[in-house]
């Protein structure tokens, strides 16, 4: 039931914002994150943007257990 | 991240040798079925042990709120609109896909929006949204009592069956009935709540991870946790720092408690847990279905030989359970935890292996 789907914020219409992701349009209420900009990724719950996802976390994780299986391997020998 | 990183990660989870066996439990419903379906638990080194813990929000909601909902539908003709997870949720007597089976109207909607736009196009009908979820949820059912507030939809109410899941976790481990040694916590939910919020179980030497959802974040989460476990480092991190703040969506959480206040509620398995409920405050009493409906529900009777209690506390995993695949499956469930997608029972019954 906590599911929640990423989606990319294509444009605005009124209070609401029009989301999209694998070429499927929803209307979401946008309400928990009012500063929302067009080509923003969010997590989408029930019809309702729950939060802005932060992409260049994404990189910052990637780099850093590329670099933990890197120490691990050189561990094992 | 990239499929061969976690393809590495992976192969060094599964060669992971652990010191000791360690018990970790994973507290949110959509873990319980990733885990499965994404394969990694079949990754877990040996003497590594997962729990389902109370993160189903179906799971954990007691027979007594669906006994209400379907005495006030009947009593005063209403509508029922709800996610369509609780269609088949035995009540104490019925459930409410039996009662649509002989005439009740339950409508069955994406959004708590989706119930108020049912209210508005039908006025002469008393349209009650049952609301039921967790922290995720929950600003979007305030969201939709202000919106009815704004627009004066008089023949729309909500029945709250809303949960905080950090007092529930702080149950389990003050029971101690069962051996945990640390969590792996939920995204979504924290996606609200923020990280801080689960900083408590250090108090109980607990660590903790909250995860996301991907296959990635699966085995990352677990690698973390037990780094944790064997070193002994007693915190709460952070593993889904994509969609997760520190202090969680601030503006979610004021929407919720401008709606909502803390309030006793009870969980199915564990009880009664004092302010892990949030009840509608009275300023909102118009909308609140349990007052704008009073009823006397029948008393509530426990399926028997149904050990979904026992489950949610963490005591049995699903096989222990005499019905499980038996007398209870998916297409006729005895106990929600089968009913329910993110159900533990449905988890197992859709993906375990002797």
């Amino acid at each position: 039931m906590c599911l929640a789907v990423p989606m990319t914020i294509e444009r605005f219409e009124g209070n609401y914002a029009v989301a999209s992701a694998k070429g499927v349009e929803v209307l979401v209420n946008y309400a928990m994150t009012p500063d929302l900009k067009i080509k923003d990724k969010v997590l989408v719950h029930a019809g309702f943007v729950i939060e802005k996802l932060d992409e260049d976390q994404a990189k910052e994780i990637e780099a850093t257990w590329e670099e933990y299986y890197k120490a691990t391997e050189s561990q094992a020998g | 991240m990239n499929r061969e990183l976690t393809k590495k990660l992976a192969t060094i989870l599964k060669k992971r040798k652990l010191s000791k066996n360690f018990n970790i439990m994973e507290v949110c419903g959509t873990h319980t079925v990733e885990f499965f379906k994404s394969g990694v638990k079949e990754l877990f080194p040996e003497g590594l042990r997962l729990i389902d813990g109370p993160g189903c929000p179906v799971c954990v909601t007691a027979n007594s709120f669906l006994d209400r909902a379907i005495t006030i539908a009947r009593e005063y003709n209403a509508t029922i609109a709800t996610f369509g997870d609780m269609l088949k949720v035995p009540s104490s007597y019925s459930s409410l896909a039996k009662e649509k089976a002989k005439g009740m109207d339950v409508q069955i909607v994406y959004s708590p929006l989706d119930a108020l736009t049912l209210a508005k196009e039908n006025s002469s009908r008393e349209v009650i949204f049952l609301s039921v979820g967790f922290e995720t949820t929950a600003p979007s059912e305030a969201l939709t009592i202000l919106e009815a507030k704004k627009n004066n939809i008089k023949n729309f109410s909500l029945l709250s069956c809303n949960k905080l899941t950090p007092p529930a976790v702080e149950a389990l481990i003050n029971s101690g009935e069962v051996k945990i040694d640390g969590f792996i916590l939920p995204g979504h939910v924290s996606t609200i709540t923020g990280r801080a919020a689960w900083d408590f179980i250090t108090k109980y030497n607990k660590p903790g991870i909250i995860s996301g959802f991907e296959a990635h974040d699966l085995i990352t989460g677990v690698i973390e946790l037990l780094d944790m476990l064997e070193s002994g480092e007693n915190s709460v991190k952070n593993g889904y720092k994509i969609a997760v703040k520190e202090e969680g969506n601030k503006k979610a959480q004021e929407i919720i408690f401008s709606v909502f206040e803390k309030a006793p509620s009870e969980w199915r398995g564990i009880g009664m847990i004092p302010d892990s409920g949030l009840a509608i405050k009275e300023e909102f009493s118009f909308f609140d279905a349990e007052k704008k409906f009073p009823v006397t529900p029948p008393p509530v009777k426990e399926h028997a030989g149904c050990r979904c209690g026992d489950l949610l506390r963490g005591v049995i995993t699903p096989p222990e359970c005499p019905l499980f695949g038996k007398a209870c499956v998916p297409e006729n469930a005895i106990g929600p935890c089968m009913v329910s997608s993110e159900g533990p029972c449905s988890a197992y019954y859709k993906y375990w292996r002797k």
